[in-house]
């Protein structure tokens, strides 16, 4: 028996299992996870493919564990990935902010159900978005997408993959229970058509005295992203969660800590044209904009066609990434359109981001979760906006 | 008349990140004591320098991964485990060591430490058993024995503690010793010997912490507890004693246990791997 790496073909594919196939594509070779649902039939597909392709999968005692140990394998040279739902993203924020502060490259996968607390384990939310901004102590940017199809689960897990590696950053894809568990046709792209970006490396070679004679943080390019050294190269790297200078050596002073942070933030905020992603529907004349994403935005487009059909000029603006917030884009639109419609499943989180950047009242069509919005209620508000 | 050839150098020089100088442990602290016993392995281990990580949580003892000069991981509280862990699975060539303290490894890394060693996975465990929580200020935790006055136990610690050796062998770990900082050889020895140890190993090293537990326990600087150790330790061989009697109690005029107490050689965790995979 013979195992393929990429299923290179058309398929009738499962949500978590194209993602599943989406890491495997990538070149993620490393999984560590802990059951919950809507999530664990990723665990569970990588549990058998990733052995497949010699990679590591490992069920951890929980999602602390998970999360650290995806780090760690990350710093071994490893794409990594785990996937949870909102209890677990709780659980992993500790060791996303040591990502962010390590920058680490690693891809977390929330499929995300009703919350809070244990909320609705088994049926749909998107009320974790503000979480996967925010949810880890202290300032810090990232980078999030949300899948609205079972295709895009694979499509934006290699994404996912290749933005981590780019700009050494944790990348969460935040889906949904439907589209988790939506079967769709997913077509998977031959081996060869399958973007890589690696990871930048160090070109220098290791003068093998340590003692701060490399600067493993030293960001001198225009990216502000420093290049990656792993484990066992020769380096003698010093990787600390504490505010560090650019040797990587503690250093506990205000001056550090603002440039830090700062270029943190900033290498996320420069690069955001290369990472956020849009995808409008009749957008060119519309007067009215609906703003949605993931399942949401499946609902959001019907309600928009209606719309059209009835000749009001609406549009949508569908966010395939969530995280950096598309502030550009947004400010342009609010010097013509006057009415942001925003659908989402929670009770108004990107709905505060476009009030903040459009600085005009936004009308949401909120839901707290467990059923997907359906077309009518966001068409209704369409209507009554005209 | 013969003279007297002065160095420069020292022989671990190569392993002590020098720049990083003066270090931030108060006098009469065991901590040092236990890295330089860690460093003198590396250097004796024959395994090259390049491949030795260490990988630390937070805490006083945390603190030797910025002056180790290898491969070094200062994580977060108790997350040292789970972080080697996805290391050592990811490049199963390097020899990861895990050195911290007893409250990052056994109290809010306990649920990691349990499961790394059952499932024995090949990582070296050093943890540092001073009893408290030294960097917060001397708080009591899972190591300090009942009646032991901490910070947070200003009456008492009114909880058990933990008995490590016990604890680690039932959970599956495949070597587990028990040394003090008097202890400097057979700590050095215990620590090379678990580097050629495959599987999940744990080395405890009682070690005085003066300004933490000393101050709030009639112990009066690092000396006095060195005294007490070597009044009390008895050198056990495996199966001499009892496994409940590896409880420690520095206020009770009773031995403390010190040697190898569990030396298997169950297989390390190994990940799935099939014949034919890509
Ligand atoms: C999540 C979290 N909780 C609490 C702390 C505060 N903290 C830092 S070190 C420490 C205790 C360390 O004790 P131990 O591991 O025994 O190391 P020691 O300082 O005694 O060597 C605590 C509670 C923290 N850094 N992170
Ligand atoms: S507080 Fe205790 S453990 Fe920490 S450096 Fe001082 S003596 Fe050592
Ligand atoms: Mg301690």
């Amino acid at each position: 028996m013979t195992y393929r790496t990429v299923l290179t073909g058309k398929h009738f594919m499962h949500g978590d299992h194209a993602c599943a196939e989406g890491a495997i594509a990538a070149g993620c070779r490393f999984f560590g996870g802990y059951p919950i649902t809507p999530s664990t039939e990723i665990a569970e597909r990588l549990a058998r493919r990733l052995p497949e392709v010699g990679g590591v999968f490992i069920q951890m005692e929980d999602e602390l564990g998970s999360m650290a140990a995806i780090l760690g394998a990350s710093c071994g040279g490893k794409r990594v990935m785990t996937a949870t739902s909102g209890p677990g993203l709780s659980l992993m924020m500790e060791n996303l902010g040591l990502g962010v502060m390590l920058e680490v490259p690693c891809v977390v996968v929330d499929v995300q159900r009703g919350s809070p607390s244990t909320g609705l384990p088994t049926m749909p939310g998107q009320s974790d978005v503000m979480q996967a901004r925010w949810g880890s102590h202290g300032d810090y940017a990232l980078v999030a997408y949300s899948p609205w199809s079972p295709q895009e689960m694979f499509d934006l897990t290699v994404l996912a993959f290749n933005i981590a590696d780019r700009y050494r950053v944790p990348v969460l894809l935040m889906t949904d229970e439907v589209v988790g568990h939506m079967v769709e046709r997913v077509i998977i792209p031959p081996e060869d058509q399958i973007d890589h970006w690696p990871r930048k490396r160090p070109t220098g070679r290791p003068s093998g005295s340590g003692n701060g004679s490399f600067k493993p943080f030293s960001a001198e390019e225009a990216d502000l992203v420093p290049p990656m050294v792993h484990a066992g190269e020769g380096y003698r790297l010093h990787f600390t969660g504490l505010t560090h200078d650019e040797r990587g050596y503690p250093d506990m002073t205000a001056e550090t800590h603002q440039r830090l942070v700062t270029r943190l933030v900033e290498k996320i905020n420069r690069n955001a044209d290369q990472i956020i992603r849009i995808d409008p529907y009749y957008m060119d004349d519309a007067q009215i904009v609906v703003v949605a994403y993931g399942c949401t935005a499946r609902s959001a487009r019907r309600a928009v066609r209606l719309a059209r059909e009835r000749g009001i000029p609406a549009g949508l603006l569908r966010l395939v990434s969530l995280w950096p917030f598309p502030e550009q884009l947004f400010n342009q639109l609010a010097a013509n359109i006057e009415t942001f419609i925003v659908a989402e499943m929670n009770l108004g989180q990107m709905a505060l981001e476009v009030e903040r950047v459009t600085k005009r009242p936004v009308k949401g069509v909120f839901h707290a979760g467990g059923e997907m919005i359906a077309p009518e209620p966001i068409l209704k508000a369409i209507i009554n906006n005209e | 008349m013969a003279s007297i050839q002065l160095s420069n150098q020292h022989p671990l020089d190569s392993l002590i990140r020098s720049d990083r100088l003066p270090h931030i442990w108060c006098p009469g602290c065991g901590i040092g004591i236990i890295m330089r016993c860690y460093a003198q392995a590396i250097l004796e281990s024959g395994i090259s320098q390049e491949k030795h990580v260490v990988v630390s949580g937070i805490g006083c003892s945390g603190r030797v991964a910025g002056y180790m000069n290898i491969d070094s991981y200062h994580t977060t509280h108790g997350r040292a485990i789970p972080f080697a862990v996805g290391l050592k699975l990811a490049k199963p060539e390097l020899m990861v060591t895990v050195f911290s303290g007893d409250g990052d490894l056994t109290a809010i890394g306990g649920n990691h430490l349990i499961h790394a060693a059952r499932r024995n996975v090949d990582i070296k465990v050093v943890c540092v058993n001073n009893f408290n929580y030294g960097m917060t200020g001397g708080q009591v935790g899972p190591t300090t024995p009942k009646g032991a006055r901490g910070t947070t136990a200003p009456y008492g610690n009114p909880e058990l503690p933990f008995n490590l050796p016990y604890l680690m062998g039932a959970a599956g770990a495949n070597y587990v010793s028990r040394w003090t900082t008097i202890h400097v050889r057979q700590t050095k020895d215990d620590i090379l010997h678990s580097f050629n140890h495959p599987g999940f190993t744990f080395i405890e090293v009682l070690a005085p912490c003066p300004i933490g537990f000393g101050k709030s326990n009639n112990i009066n600087d690092g000396l006095e507890e060195m005294e007490l150790y070597r009044d009390r330790c008895v050198l056990v061989s495996d199966g001499d004693v009892r496994a409940e009697e590896l409880t420690i109690d520095l206020r009770e005029e009773r031995p403390i246990y010190v040697g190898n107490f569990i030396d298997r050689d169950q297989p390390p965790y190994r990940p799935i791997h099939l014949e034919n995979a890509q």
